[in-house]
């Protein structure tokens, strides 16, 4: 469908680079080994950082949809 | 009795929802309907009118993609090997799963809205100018669809069995569950499988917290029982991910592709009343799995450190003896300990020790809501069958829509018997093995999606590459174990991988549709 996005070629590649940075950073390998320190006193580090990345996630997904919504995919349908 | 009390109030209160869910409908909806049959009538009982609000769309998309295992099947997990499951699981899905309803379900609905299709299968027939390779797809998506099935019919059995300390048998259980969730999707169609979903989701959130406080209070707080694991040398690497490769982390990242290539899902994003919609979904989807998922996965690995509780210190027990079994132990022997440490009732158990009577039910109806999620797979399967096959080979233009609405539902029917007699009979051990396999097919098959909807280039013989190619694959690796596991990365990869060469090489070298059609694609 070409076209596609009402975003512009720098616009682009900087949504390209924050979600492929958002997929390199699920590999934690800095934090495979450690168990410690245990977060909020109870939060093995792994698991609290899936948990943040979980949040870092819905913040990409919420700027994605205020600054690059597909709305001509809505609008082309209302016409 | 009052946990089975509390299920079976739960029932009643799901099939009330599904089956007058018909009256949330818009008015204006209600009145091109009018029960009257026609086009409308095919519209609203296979997609609910494309009419779902945003509160129904973001609750129910996320609980249809929700199962047993979301509950029962993490904790246990978590409780084998530890905090990983979390970023196995949930953080990968978290990432992946909107980003591919952002991406490919936004522009799925925009064409079924401007098109007027119903499943995936109409839309790869139109965009690649196919008829029976459309027909193969449609093959192979309906077989790696019957297995969740028949798993939800045989969890409803076992989970019923348990819940009432065995008064109702397993094909008893089974029979109410299928009989339930048959009738809801029957009167109901997708607007009453959808307020279900909506409503099991409430449940499924309000549950892990809760489950979390009420437990937590009840052994003294959480700290001193993740100190104490991390002071045990057997139960420290539960806490890290030192068992497992990176690269197999990393391939877990490639099975929640699968979602958006399941038909269930894609005739889902089809329901919204608007575009709209999907923002919100989109942004809280990750908030819904951190919701669900990290209680659950928490109190998992919390649970190696209740020794307290019999049951689950016997479990303790039988995976010591199992790690410390010598080779020639009888393969029987083996298999029975490996059932007794296995986890997957550790949230069950440690609520029944833990927590009081009431919350015991309210745990009993969440499993009901997990395994109760094959109700969206019966609709989509008959949603397919109807429109892919009934349709698509004269069925609606010889006998009319009001027969085919009758024939989705006739089929709800022949499906759920056919799942129920096998689940009767089929050891649940070989559905649960053919559900992994076909997370690994759809998740090969969502290139097919990918290239219909951004690469003009693509072509009907691309598509029917892809499709034999997954067939392929999958038969091979359940019939080898190990096969495809390359350089220790799940078969998921390799398989994804060729996928997306077989449709570059195979589209570029084939005639691509016709500039026509093109051109109602927006190219």
């Amino acid at each position: 469908m070409r076209g596609e996005t009402l975003v512009g070629p720098t616009a682009r590649l900087g949504w390209f680079i924050a979600i492929t940075a958002l997929y390199l950073l699920h590999q934690d390998i800095w934090l495979w080994r450690q168990p410690r320190p245990l977060v909020f006193g109870f939060l093995p580090p792994a698991l609290a950082y899936h948990g943040g990345y979980c949040i870092a996630v819905a913040l990409l997904m919420w700027g994605l949809t205020r600054f690059a919504w597909p709305s001509h995919l809505e609008q082309r349908e209302d016409r | 009795m009052i946990p089975a009390f509390i299920v079976f109030a739960y029932l009643g209160v799901i099939l009330y929802i599904g089956i007058f869910a018909w009256r949330s409908a818009p008015p204006s909806q209600l009145r091109r309907f009018g029960g009257q049959g026609g086009a409308a009538a095919v519209e609203e009982y296979f997609l609910a009118g494309r009419s779902l609000g945003p509160a129904v769309f973001l609750l129910s998309l996320f609980g249809t993609n929700m199962t047993a295992f979301t509950i029962l099947g993490s904790a246990g997990h978590a409780f084998a090997n530890g905090v990983v499951t979390f970023g196995l699981m949930a953080s990968s899905s978290a990432f992946v799963i909107p980003l591919t309803l952002f991406f490919i379900g936004t522009r799925l609905w925009a064409l079924g809205k401007k098109h007027g299709f119903i499943t995936p299968v109409q839309m790869f027939r139109d965009r690649w100018e196919c008829g029976h390779i459309g027909t193969v797809i449609f093959a192979l998506q309906a077989a790696l669809l019957v297995p969740y099935i028949i798993i939800g019919v045989m969890g409803g059995g076992t989970a019923l069995r348990a819940i009432t300390g065995g008064l109702i048998p397993y094909a008893a259980g089974g029979a109410l569950v299928a009989l339930v969730v048959m009738g809801y999707v029957f009167f109901g169609g997708m607007r009453g499988t959808a307020w279900v979903n909506a409503f099991q989701t409430v449940l499924f959130l309000s549950f892990g917290a809760i489950a979390l406080i009420v437990i937590g209070r009840s052994i003294g707080g959480f700290p001193e029982m993740i100190a104490r694991l991390l002071d045990n040398p057997a139960t420290t690497p539960l806490l890290s991910r030192e068992r497992v490769s990176p690269w197999y982390f990393f391939s877990y990242t490639f099975i929640p592709l699968s979602t958006i290539a399941f038909p269930h899902i894609a005739i889902f994003c089809l329901t919204a009343r608007r575009l709209a919609q999907f923002k919100r979904t989109v942004v809280f989807y990750p908030l819904c799995i951190l919701a669900i998922w990290l209680p659950c996965v928490f109190l998992g690995v919390a649970a190696n450190g209740m020794v307290s509780a019999p049951r689950i210190e016997a479990k303790l027990e039988a995976r010591e003896a199992l790690a410390a079994a010598p080779a020639s132990m009888p393969a029987a022997d083996r298999a029975a300990l490996r059932r007794q440490a296995a986890g997957d009732d550790v949230i069950p158990i440690m609520l029944e020790w833990f927590a009081p009577l009431w919350l015991a039910g309210l745990l009993g109806a969440g499993i009901m809501a997990a395994v109760m999620a094959s109700d969206s797979q019966i609709l989509a399967l008959s949603t397919m069958f109807t429109e892919d096959v009934f349709t698509y080979y004269g069925g609606t233009s010889r006998f009319g829509e009001a027969v085919q609405v009758q024939t989705g539902r006739a089929f709800v029917v022949v499906l759920t018997i056919v799942a129920y007699l096998i689940a009767l009979r089929a050891p649940q051990s070989i559905f649960d093995l053919a559900v992994q396999y076909a997370f690994s097919g759809y998740a090969a098959l969502s290139p097919l999606l990918i290239a219909a909807l951004f690469w003009k280039r693509s072509t009907k013989w691309g598509a029917f590459a892809v499709t034999a190619w997954v067939a392929g694959a999958v038969i091979y690796t359940a019939r080898v174990p190990g096969a495809l596991a390359w350089f220790g990365l799940l078969p998921v990869v390799p398989m994804t991988i060729i996928s997306c060469a077989l449709m570059v090489i195979v589209s570029l070298v084939t005639p691509q549709p016709s500039s026509r059609t093109l051109a109602r694609y927006g190219w």
